[in-house]
């Protein structure tokens, strides 16, 4: 438990989509899917999801239906926009981008050996 | 149209989000019982399962709230959940509320008043249409806003700026419609006054350039509407009448609309004549004399894109050109614009400056109520602490909080403002109306305009904000856990914080406006009863003036014989006198006095300045002033007998050495005349102020210097205070039998008396109504801290009280520092006030502080105020059950 990484605010967002593109999923399914990609490693608080979902759903980059889940029961899904999935590029383009140099500058630097 | 749409679109938003936060509830519901399956799948129980989801899901309402706000925020709702909740926590404390209120009704109230005024007499233009770009024109260095009539004309016929300008002048007549004569006052205004205006007449028509035809060529009239009101009772058939003024038949063409008043203001004529005419109404002959100004004002509309810099350059130009041609009249002949109204420069700064205090005074008394509703909301705030932790720890937001808060705040100072503008329009109204003398037609428009309204809001929501502010920090800092698991820190500053000096100086100044205000009212009490050298009451007084009735300064000593003797034959009168001016009456006379022996008689020579009274033989007797040595006058004492005088005391003591020796000596007049004393009165009050110094005096035969207006004093041998009715009908119905179209104003002197104390009333009532605004900024801020500590330390009082303590020591316990307080405001508030009353007694005659019962006043309404504040705090000390209490916290 302990291992597990606060998320940055902010990213929950791109999480979300990239949960998501990957197929329709209703928010449970959502929160599992972060933890299988994610290896477990970020802490993501249940409740917290919803929010970003209902924002996420009036940015029109996700849309939403009901229908019913695997264990039969009825639940909410939801699925990337056209608009979702050009934000996801665009997101992670940059998130690499930052990540990428932000790694750069905490890597050793050749002065430091 | 839109309204509908706007409508149209709330009530969508409001069904959808019924829908939304049902769809919300079930989508929670779903990814819970998701949840819980994977639990049981996991080998626990369903109930076990369902509850282990439920905690791994976290706060549900608070992101529900989260959800809410991430759907763009549903501001409306959130207020309306705000307002109801406000309203149910103000509805819990009624004492709180009703305070606070008050407080700001008062408050707010007098800034609305004060804005208003200023707002009626210097931010608003005169009620003309286009009254932004009405200027007046004001001459030289000096200002001097009366113009000569020939200066006039080439102003109004050489100038380029102005859609032309109009001249108007103040007159006094007397009106004969046949019935009761009567004193009027009228505007002579120039033939254009109306076109130059831009009014239009509600009946008949005005007075028009086409009207004149030189001196008297047009004997007309235009009524005011409230004349027309007042006097001829909206009869309409008054157009083409025809009235006598000044014994001049003059026809009635036309009514004024009802909204214009004239273009002064505190001052609004009766009726309208026109200029050329002028001369026929005061027997002057001053139209041609261009070294004669006389014009009370020019004044007229500016061109469109004419700046007042531009026409006063003008203007200018034309003044060069008359000082050129007329070097002996017109000297000094450049211009400058201003705002007509307040009769140029005149009276404008000292009311700009009389009023700016009073608006400063007024925010002051704003300010200092809100800090004072700012610790009461504070300790409101402290008391609350429990309720915002549990509101906190429940998954509010202290942004929600705060809000809720202000949302309180900004409802108070609403309901305060509300209920203070309210309050400050039946005021403004009655004001605007107000007639404080009888013979003095008064305008004031201050009634509040949409200004006004705006500023009292500006106000209510300035003054919410800040007191509201006061207890932001207390809440950003609570943590909710450690007061939920310990209860509201009783931690109470021992040391001597900002709030306890504010506290202390409104204490003391509340403390030093009581004590002025109780001597105030005390001297005024006291002047009721005061000699003045005369004696007001069983008096009536008739004020006539004879050119009104037509009479030649010949005709008038006779015709002024005959009214005396006429009074005299009423029953019950027991002595008739004339004098020119009473004395304490608007208008008296002064003269430079030399010495028998100075010749070069130039004013620096002087030896003092005295008040001059003409007066019949009978004055002394009517009046009751007495007469100390020599002798009184006699109907001998005329033009042709040798110049005699009566002086007061003052003047024998001061001007002819010493009061045994004066009589048989002589003084002189800046003429030259020789003037021999021949009798020695009682000093008396003369000026319209009481609190005036002993001043020399000198009464002269009326006689021997004669005036057609005059002054009747009548003494009756009974009690006419309660009737007066019955003697001024037989005093009308004498002067009617000696001329029917004598206009007359009667009063008695009591009556008359009140413009001479009117300044001291003002100045009573002005420390009384600051007095009780004094009296509630402290109240307030009594309260305020009194809670405060109160609620601070309701803990320690609950533990004295289980240990044993007795209602005293919890008292002096809870409240004695706001006690303290109070005493060291208040004494040091009486002693500054003490010395205070020294300024106040230039104003209000005989006011002193060195009075028993001024003292024990103070005393005893600080005691009360203190009492009175420390009520309701005191009674929840009190109340403190400490099992309650203690197991509570």
């Amino acid at each position: 438990m302990n291992d597990q990484a606060q998320i940055l605010p902010g990213t929950l967002d791109l999480l979300i989509l990239r949960a998501v593109s990957l197929g329709p999923l209703h928010g449970y399914g959502i929160l599992l899917r972060i933890g299988q990609i994610s290896a477990n490693a970020l802490l993501i608080e249940q409740g917290a999801l919803y929010p970003g979902l209902f924002r996420l759903v009036r940015k029109g980059l996700l849309q939403a239906n009901w229908g019913t889940s695997e264990n039969n029961r009825k639940a909410k899904f939801y699925e990337l926009t056209a608009a979702g999935s050009n934000r996801l590029r665009e997101e992670t383009d940059s998130w690499n981008r930052l990540a990428g140099a932000i790694a750069a500058a905490l890597s050793p630097q050749p002065e430091e050996i | 149209m839109k309204i509908l749409d706007w409508l149209r679109f709330r009530m969508s938003t409001l069904f959808q989000r019924e829908q939304l936060r049902d769809e919300m509830e079930e989508e929670l519901r779903s990814h819970i019982q998701h949840c819980a399956d994977d639990l049981e799948r996991s080998g626990v129980g369903r109930a076990e399962a369902e509850r282990r989801a439920r905690i791994e899901f976290g706060g549900r309402e608070k992101y529900k709230e989260a959800i809410h706000v991430s759907m763009g925020g549903n501001f409306t709702e959130t207020c309306a959940q705000d307002i109801r909740f406000s309203l149910r926590q103000l509805r819990k404390s009624p004492g709180f509320t009703f305070v606070a209120v008050l407080t700001l009704a008062l408050a707010i109230g007098a800034n609305a008043l004060v804005f208003a005024v200023m707002n009626g007499l210097f931010l608003r233009p005169l009620n003309v249409p286009d009254g932004h770009s009405l200027y007046a024109i004001q001459r030289g260095n000096d200002k001097y806003i009366v113009q000569s009539y020939p200066d006039y004309q080439d102003l109004r016929d050489r100038n380029r700026s102005f859609d032309g300008l109009a001249a108007y002048n103040i007159v006094q007549a007397g009106l004969d419609t046949g019935k009761d004569p009567s004193h009027v006052w009228l505007y002579a205004v120039s033939g254009n006054y109306f076109d130059v205006l831009g009014i239009h007449p509600y009946l008949g028509r005005f007075i028009q350039t086409s009207d004149e035809h030189g001196p008297s060529s047009a004997p007309y009239i235009v009524l005011t509407y409230r004349y027309w009101h007042s006097h001829f009772q909206d009869d309409r058939g008054v157009v083409g009448r025809t009235v006598q003024l000044n014994k001049h038949p003059y026809t009635i063409i036309g009514v004024a609309p009802p909204e214009f008043l004239g273009t002064l203001l505190f001052f609004s004529p009766d009726f309208f004549v026109p200029m050329v005419n002028e001369d026929q109404l005061d027997g002057s002959a001053n139209m041609k004399d261009r070294g004669r100004r006389w014009v009370f004002e020019v004044l007229g509309h500016l061109k469109p894109g004419v700046t007042t810099a531009q026409a006063a350059a003008d203007l200018s130009s034309i003044g060069s050109y008359l000082e050129k041609t007329y070097p002996k009249e017109d000297d000094q002949s450049s211009f400058s614009l201003v705002r007509p109204g307040l009769h140029g420069d005149f009276f404008a700064p000292a009311m700009r400056a009389f009023l700016a205090g009073l608006m400063l005074l007024a925010g002051t008394i704003l300010l200092g109520a809100c800090a004072n509703l700012g610790s009461l909301f504070a300790a409101r705030a402290a008391d609350r602490g429990r309720e915002v932790a549990l509101r906190l720890a429940l998954g509010s937001s202290r942004m929600r909080i705060l809000r809720q808060l202000m949302t309180e705040a900004t409802l108070i100072s609403l309901a305060g403002g509300a209920a203070g503008l309210a309050g400050s329009v039946v005021l403004l109204h009655r004001l605007s109306g107000w007639q404080p003398f009888p013979q003095f037609p008064m305008n004031m428009p201050v009634t509040p305009d949409a200004n006004v309204y705006l500023v009292a809001l500006l106000l209510a929501l300035a003054s919410g904000f800040l007191f509201g502010a006061v207890p932001v920090k207390q809440v950003l800092r609570t943590n909710p856990y450690e007061i939920v698991k310990a209860g509201s820190s009783a931690r109470f500053g021992r040391r001597l914080t900002v709030r306890d000096v504010l506290l202390v100086v409104q204490i003391a100044i509340c403390a030093v406006l009581v004590t002025s205000s109780m001597v105030a009212v005390r001297g005024l009490m006291r002047s009721a009863h005061s000699n003045f050298g005369f004696d007001p009451h069983n008096v009536m007084l008739v004020d006539t003036d004879l050119t009104m009735a037509g009479y030649s300064e010949d005709h008038v000593p006779a015709m002024q014989r005959r009214m005396i003797d006429a009074m005299q034959a009423i029953p019950g009168v027991t002595s008739v006198g004339l004098v020119d001016t009473p004395p304490l009456h608007m208008g008296w006379g002064i003269a430079p006095v030399f010495t028998d022996q100075t010749t070069d008689l130039k004013p620096s020579n002087a030896v003092a300045e005295a008040i001059t009274y003409s007066i019949s033989p009978e004055y002394l007797h009517a009046a009751e002033t007495a007469l100390l040595a020599g002798r009184a006058f006699t109907w001998q004492d005329d033009k042709n007998a040798p110049k005699v005088a009566l002086v007061n005391r003052e003047f024998a003591g001061k001007i002819l050495g010493s009061v045994t020796g004066a009589i048989g000596k002589h003084y002189k007049l800046k003429d030259g005349t020789r003037i021999e004393v021949v009798g020695i009165v009682e000093d008396g009050k003369y000026t319209a102020n009481l609190a005036e110094d002993p001043q020399p005096a000198m009464f002269t035969p009326i006689l021997q210097s004669p005036r057609s207006d005059a002054v009747l004093v009548i003494r009756a041998n009974r009690e006419i205070g309660r009737d007066p009715e019955h003697l001024v009908a037989a005093i009308r119905s004498k002067l009617r039998g000696l001329d029917a179209g004598l206009p007359a104003f009667i009063q008695t002197w009591d009556e008359e008396m009140n413009g001479a104390l009117f300044a001291s009333r003002m100045a009573t009532m002005s420390l009384g109504v600051l007095g009780a605004m004094g009296a509630m900024l402290s109240i307030t801020g009594i309260f305020g801290m009194a809670a405060y500590s109160v609620s601070k330390r309701l803990r320690e009082l609950g533990i004295r009280m289980a240990l044993g303590a007795q209602r005293k020591d919890v008292l002096l316990a809870a409240l004695g520092r706001p006690l303290k307080l109070l005493a060291f405001g208040s004494v040091t508030g009486l002693l500054v006030g003490i010395l205070a009353t020294r300024v106040l007694a230039y104003i209000v005659y005989q006011a002193t502080p060195r009075d028993p019962l001024v003292l024990g006043g103070v005393v005893l309404a600080m005691l009360l105020l203190g009492l009175f504040a420390t009520w309701i705090p005191a009674q929840r000390a009190l109340g403190v059950n400490p099992m309650i209490l203690l197991r509570e916290e």
